[in-house]
């Protein structure tokens, strides 16, 4: 355990000094993480001003909350893996992290935190200027509140587990690009992020529910807005807690095919 | 601690290719079947290794001995045979045999790019779980041996190739392995760099009793490092044994440079003229005849030096292969 967190102090030292290395195209990284939803939010507010000021249970105001609060939560769970794990196995980098006594996955997940812990209080300044802008409006319900940080928590192990299993595909094909988009789109309408899940037809929001999707983004931000019901809370809470499980053992078995071809063609 | 450092007994390695023809037709016919051909990047290879003991492993491109290594540091499931590494299977990738070895490719990088590698090297002392007082001595013990001092405060990139492959190696060293795999360590390195990092593999073997298995096309490394070496070719064991046995049994020539006035002469009835520039001739005759000719040589003709050497060691390396394919 104290090995563990050494070298995640350590991940977190060379994340910084990656992260100031690239001061310019983490700003443009950020400001993307910005931009999409806002440009949601305007839609959807513009939508809804132009049908009486509501849709679908949202306000236009509380469109405002839900986007800034995914913003957040998009900011929290966020990773990059997909992008890189190809490029790694394509470089030999995997064969060097391979060498090593340690599973790889430990530095992607320093990594992921360390780079969160720098850029989430920036995201979090971002979301309170646009406040005034977009007068969001969140009923402050205490337990609510309490309950949004394990379910932000387990929101981000899941993405985490799932999008690092998914990155693993590069071991049987180089067309990780097709893998990724077919991912991202599920992910775009099936996760709340294009719009909340009440606004798509009833067949997408099963979808949602049953998929491991809606957990990982539209859950908790449909907790902290006090959507839910302390009994539907703790029902999501449970559904997160299997997919939790659910991604593990799938990042178990997969991780282990996957090096095993990797033994078996090298690289 | 076992007799032999790696062992290693009727390794072999089969490669699955896919064949892709080429034009319309054959491209529609490979979507429904593809000809798939097996090929043996190694093919049946056995030789062991004491402990201590820095061996060449020779052969051109292509002849398998990356994979070797790879299948030594447990990157790569052999088809079939076996191997140990410090009694380790390598390909179970155990903690404690990964915490023993190292490989450095030349050409794959380690460092993180745009950091320090000071960084780097902190982190792997926190990977290997380096104790901080060793992990103190060896990072003083290699910025002596390799000269890092002023290296390792500037971020990799900026860094030339020879010294980042310094910080490399002794990234790759930190953790003090008992087992190198050192895969070209000094490709595209000037000739000066070269000799450092020779001159470093060598005291670290002596320092560390370390095993090392190195690969190279400069035979100046081979030559300076390695009293065996085992040759492969195109996955086959070909040579194992002392160096200065594999010059002697694939060689029955000598070569004779002879320095004269200019290079009109025709030296052609002495032997065969390699080449001539600025009137030094390099000639190649039998070895039998050597002392004959060089006694005529210097009869007939205006000699201002004559040097007698066995042939380079490459010239050896290639008849060697080329005995191979007739």
């Amino acid at each position: 355990m104290k090995a563990l967190l050494d070298l995640y102090t350590q991940q977190f030292k060379t994340t910084l000094a990656t992260m100031v290395a690239y001061r310019a195209s983490l700003l443009i990284w950020m400001l993307g993480q910005v931009l999409e939803p806002l440009v949601y939010l305007i839609v959807w507010s513009i939508v809804s001003n132009s049908s009486g000021g509501s849709i679908g249970g949202y306000a236009t105001s509380q469109f405002a909350a839900y986007f800034l609060l995914l913003m957040l939560v998009n900011q929290v769970t966020y990773t990059w893996i997909m992008y890189e794990f190809e490029y790694r196995i394509r470089e030999g980098l995997l064969s060097i992290a391979l060498l090593k006594p340690v599973h790889p996955i430990h530095s992607d997940i320093a990594n992921n935190l360390s780079s969160k812990l720098i850029t989430t209080p920036f995201m979090i300044l971002v979301a309170l200027a646009l406040v005034p802008v977009f007068h969001p409006s969140l009923p402050l319900v205490p337990w609510a509140i309490v309950l949004f940080f394990p379910a932000l928590l387990l929101a981000f192990a899941i993405r985490f587990l799932l999008e690092w299993t998914l990155a693993q595909s590069a071991f049987w094909t180089t067309r990780v690009g097709a893998v990724n988009q077919v991912y991202f789109v599920l992910m775009l309408f099936l996760s709340g992020q294009f719009a909340p899940l009440t606004l798509l037809p009833f067949p997408v929001q099963v979808a949602a529910y049953v998929l491991p999707f809606r957990w990982i983004i539209a859950f908790p931000i449909e907790l902290v807005s006090g959507r839910l019901t302390l009994n539907e809370a703790f029902i999501g809470l449970g559904a997160q807690a299997a997919w939790l499980l659910a991604s593990y053992f799938l990042f178990r078995i997969v991780w282990r095919a996957g090096v095993k071809i990797y033994a078996a063609v090298g690289a | 601690m076992p007799a032999q450092s790696i062992h290693i007994k009727d390794l072999r390695k089969v490669y699955i290719v896919t064949q892709q023809e080429t034009g319309a037709k054959a491209t529609v016919k490979s979507l429904v079947r593809r000809r798939k051909q097996e090929i043996a990047a190694v093919d049946n290879i056995s030789f062991d290794l004491a402990p201590g003991e820095i061996v060449g492993f020779l052969g051109p491109n292509g002849a398998g001995k990356t994979t070797t290594l790879k299948m030594l540091s447990g990157l790569l499931h052999p088809t079939s045979g076996e191997a140990t590494v410090l009694g380790y299977v390598p390909w179970k990738r155990e903690k404690s045999f990964l915490k023993q070895i190292t490989l450095v490719m030349g050409q794959r990088n380690q460092l993180v790019w745009d950091i320090p590698a000071q960084n780097t090297f902190e982190l792997n002392r926190a990977i290997y779980r380096i104790p901080a007082e060793d992990y103190r001595r060896m990072v003083a013990e290699l910025t002596a041996l390799l000269e890092l001092g002023p290296l390792l405060h500037k971020p990799v990139r900026n860094l030339s190739l020879g010294e980042r492959m310094k910080c490399e190696i002794a990234a790759a060293l930190l953790h003090r392995p008992s087992v190198v795999f050192l895969d070209e360590p000094t490709i595209g390195l000037d000739v000066t760099m070269q000799r450092r990092i020779r001159a470093f593999i060598a005291e670290y073997n002596r320092r560390f009793e370390a095993t090392v298995l190195l690969t190279s096309h400069y035979m100046a490394d081979v030559e300076a490092l390695c009293k065996r070496v085992v040759v492969i070719h195109r996955g086959k064991l070909l040579f194992d044994g002392e160096l200065a046995r594999l010059v002697q049994s694939f060689t029955e020539h000598k070569t004779i440079v002879v320095q004269i006035g200019d290079c009109q002469n025709d030296l052609a009835s002495y032997g065969e003229v390699i080449s001539c520039e600025g009137g030094r001739f390099t000639l190649r005759v039998p070895k039998d005849k050597t002392a004959r000719i060089t006694e005529r040589l210097l009869a007939d003709l205006p000699v201002i030096d004559l040097l007698v050497e066995d042939p380079p060691i490459e010239e050896v390396i290639e008849r060697v292969f080329a005995q191979e394919n007739p």
